[in-house]
């Protein structure tokens, strides 16, 4: 219908009653907007609509030519060439100042401002105009100058007028007096008793503090009082404007304010504010024991409503601290958790128990040692409000904890691994058995992750008591996983390196705590869960024989047909891949004496392929590397490999996790690196005979 | 401008002008829910509220809230203004406006109120204009049905 009617609005639009025009400008405006190839037809009739005196025509052909100039470039370039009469800049200079200094017009008058509405259109295609034009900026400097100086300020018009000038003022090329004529209005406007005003000044100041932080700064403290404002609206703006404004001189008196808006705000800030807190504590904290602080005081305020990724980010800072900082991260965070269990609030606040079960457990021995008195635990307000507990109160809290009721099994799964590590941290015999004696009961919880992870943790107690103390060691510093782009392979997607696998040990350990939901892999997972496995003592025998173990007799676990979630590492360990899959294995590469298998079994958009290398050399193999790649509609998990040394009767494995929504069949890319004899080998492969099916 | 509602302080619509198209499902929950928002605001508050996705300014006058949606980067100020030009109009036509004339003469308020904006967007800022159109098409009304037309055909 627009194409077709366009023709005729076009002459509509050169119609000589003024009534008709702006009706036909208005539509063509909106045609325009549904149909943008269009706009061409209507650019002859736009330019006579700057002419007309009535104001309804004017108005309505500003605004069809900002619609014009703000969808396509061409179009804007197009108005600006115009030369001499026509010339639009000034045309609208001219119109603008026409307004202003004309006296007292009755018709178009809002309480002494002559025709707001038509001004503020003005100064919003001047702003277009003007934006990136050092030229067509100089051309309305002085009328931009003009109306911020001589508009009355009193009234609502006045300031509206205002507002759109300093917009202006801000976009285009603007001499820097008239820019800091424009922050100074704007700090008027903050001042003003008008809460709307106020509403569009802090909005303002958020537009402009990329452009000239430094004049923002100083309104600070006002920006910092309406985060006390009772009404949302300028809560929110404040709140953003705060978090932009800070950098590194005034983080802590930021921090302090922040923090207890954080405390008092509603539930839908909480979330959005905690994360962008932690976020500004990452990038400018002055100190880590600040930072450790901080975060520990948005743990405490922002409760629930943290995202998840807090979590697991603060452990990690926690864990690559140096140790004092641990032992007082400890002892802050026990203070914290011993607070929340005793006033029974500890289910409000679950990602701060997370943290600090993690970290008590880690370093707990610090918590209850002599060594802590020597570690200052004054806080800013004077006060020490640590007093070393004894072990066995350390467990006793822990027991309060565990045997709540509305604590997520996420956070009772952090409780109980921390309480077996505290097993090898603390040392009276008391406090030991005590550990013993709650991990049992865990044995016949109701819940089958928690009962798994009890009946796991009491056998560390029955044969594999001397392997305890080394399986529950601390965790080595964590590090975020490097993430490496290669583009120079068309299939190249994110492809995940593990320069340095973890030490066999390690990982072990790892696969302890990586059946905590630690999210984004802070926790490097192992790639010991091998898909053809289907007896669980194999299972523990592999895990094993990678500790020098051969000795070790079999266990038997009691839950082995349970279905268990997907999602968490150990249950492979101890389930037998799920009847549904099939798995079949796909010689990948068989070069130079190197073979590579994938063992392949899938299903529901998900396959999971374990890499097996093997060599017939008579030498070993070293620095051995295999990365892969797939198509971008795949997504590809790289688990660390086994290791990189392939001896000659050894093998190499390493999970490969695939994501593929779209269930189409998949290829993959692969590329082996290793040395051997001193000589570096690059092989390359490209895989397609997968099973068609694999991912239904 | 995306819409504009006119809503009663008890939360009843008066009118409605939506200048994007909404299924009606959509319109009515929109309705509802900023009814109820706008309503649990306090009378100290600024008249401007972000709301999903869309910008809203409202303004009380009397028992009656003005309502409307703009575009992200219409001026908030202006948008006031224009809600108070409509109100002045609506003024001048019935002679100090009560919620009653919008409910007995919805038809002349929506006159009133597609003279001053079309499409979303204002296109008369002349009062005068605004009034004189309107009065224009009063007479046309008036010549249209004349006088005992109906009582002639036995309807009066």
């Amino acid at each position: 219908m627009a194409r077709d009617l366009a023709s005729e609005v076009e002459r509509l639009i050169k119609s000589p009653n003024a009534y008709i025009k702006k009706k036909a400008a208005l539509c063509a405006f909106r045609i325009i907007r549904r149909v943008p190839d269009l706009m061409e037809m209507f650019l002859p009739a736009t330019r006579s609509l700057l002419t007309e005196k009535n104001h309804g025509v004017l108005i309505t052909g500003v605004t069809l030519i900002t619609e014009m100039c703000e969808n396509s470039p061409d179009t804007l370039n197009h108005f600006k060439k115009e030369s001499g009469q026509r010339e639009i800049v000034p045309n609208l200079v001219r119109i603008l100042k026409n307004l202003i200094l004309a006296g007292y017009s009755p018709e178009h008058d809002v309480s002494g401002v002559s025709d707001p509405f038509l001004q503020v259109k003005i100064l919003r295609l001047l702003r277009i105009l003007g934006k990136n034009d050092a030229e067509a900026s100089e051309a309305m400097n002085d009328i931009l100058a003009q109306v911020a100086t001589n508009t009355e300020t009193s009234k609502n018009v006045g300031n509206t007028i205002l507002y759109e000038t300093v917009l202006s003022i801000m976009d285009i090329k603007s001499e820097s007096s008239l820019r800091v004529l424009a922050v100074n209005i704007l700090g008027r406007f903050l001042l003003n008793n008008d809460k709307n005003i106020r509403y569009v000044a802090l909005n303002t100041l958020l537009r402009t503090v990329h452009v000239d932080t430094s004049a923002v700064q100083r309104h600070r403290t006002t920006i910092l009082e309406c985060l006390k404002d009772p009404d949302v609206s300028i809560r929110r703006r404040a709140m953003e404007l705060s978090f932009a404004l800070i950098n590194s001189q005034n983080i802590r008196a930021m921090m302090k304010e922040l923090l207890s808006f954080l405390e008092r705000s509603d539930a839908e800030f909480k979330a959005h504010c905690s994360s962008a807190m932690v976020l500004a504590a990452e990038k400018y904290a002055p100190s880590s024991r600040w930072h450790l602080d901080t975060l520990f005081q948005v743990l405490l305020k922002a409760g629930n409503y943290l995202r998840d990724d807090t979590v697991s980010n603060t452990i990690q800072i926690v864990s690559s601290a140096p140790s004092e900082r641990q032992a007082y991260a400890a002892m802050r965070l026990w203070t914290s958790l011993e607070r929340s269990a005793t006033a029974a609030d500890a289910t409000e606040r679950q990602p701060l128990v997370q943290v600090a079960a993690w970290t008590i457990g880690e370093y707990g021995d610090m918590l209850v040692s002599e060594a802590s008195n020597s570690i200052s635990m004054v806080d800013d307000d004077g006060v020490d409000d640590f007093s070393r507990p004894s072990e066995e109160y350390v467990i006793d809290i822990y027991q309060k904890l565990l045997w709540s009721t509305q604590l997520s099994i996420t956070t009772k799964e952090y409780l109980l691994l921390s309480l077996a590590k505290l097993s090898t941290r603390f040392t009276t015999q008391p406090s030991q058995d005590k550990i013993r004696v709650i991990i049992d009961t865990f044995g016949s919880h109701i819940h089958i992750e928690l009962q798994q992870r009890g009946v796991e943790l009491s056998q560390l107690y029955k044969q594999y008591a001397h392997l305890r103390p080394a399986l529950l060691e601390r965790m080595p510093a964590m590090e975020a996983n490097v993430v490496r782009e290669d583009n120079d392979e068309e299939l190249a997607t994110n492809i995940q390196t593990h320069e340095q696998p973890a030490h066999e040990q390690d990982a072990l350990l790892d696969l302890i705590i990586g059946s905590e939901p630690l999210s984004n892999g802070d926790v490097e997972h192992p790639p010991q869960v091998t898909a053809n496995n289907n007896s669980n003592t194999n299972d523990i025998l592999d895990l094993l024989s990678g500790l020098d173990l051969s000795s070790s007799t079999p266990v038997t676990v009691s839950n082995n047909n349970v279905s268990t979630p997907p999602s968490l590492l150990l249950d492979g360990l101890f389930s037998p891949p799920a009847p549904t899959s099939q798995e079949t294995v796909v010689k990948a590469l068989e070069r130079g004496g190197v073979v590579v298998e994938l063992v392949v079994c899938g299903g529901d958009g998900n396959a999971t392929l374990t890499m097996k290398a093997r060599s017939h050399h008579h030498t070993t193999i070293t620095d051995f590397l295999f990365q892969a790649a797939v198509p971008r509609t795949f997504r590809l998990d790289m688990m660390s490999p086994s290791g990189t040394v392939l001896t000659p009767q050894g093998e190499i494995t390493q999970v490969l996790k695939i994501t593929n929504p779209s269930k189409t069949p998949l290829r993959l890319r692969i590329r082996v690196s290793y040395t051997i004899d001193g000589n570096p080998i690059l092989e390359q492969a490209e895989v397609n005979s997968f099973p068609p099916d694999l991912f239904n | 401008m995306q819409f504009m509602l006119l809503f009663s302080r008890q939360g009843k619509l008066r009118l409605q002008k939506w200048y994007v198209a909404h299924p009606d499902k959509l319109k009515k929950k929109i309705t509802r829910e900023l009814i109820t928002t706008v309503l649990a605001r306090k009378p100290k508050m600024c008249s401007f509220l972000e709301w999903k996705d869309v910008k809203v300014v409202y303004k009380r006058y009397a028992s009656l809230y003005f309502c409307c949606a703009m575009e992200q980067e219409d001026n908030e100020l202006l948008t006031l203004e224009l809600i108070h030009r409509y109100v002045e109009l609506l003024d001048k036509y019935f002679g100090s406006v009560c919620e009653l004339d919008i409910i007995f003469n919805f038809e002349k308020a929506y006159f009133i109120l597609d003279e001053l904006v079309l499409g979303g967007e204002l296109q008369e800022t002349s009062k005068k204009n605004v009034l004189k159109a309107i009065a224009a098409q009063d007479l046309l009304q008036e010549e249209e049905t004349p006088q005992g037309f109906f009582e002639d055909h036995g309807l009066g």
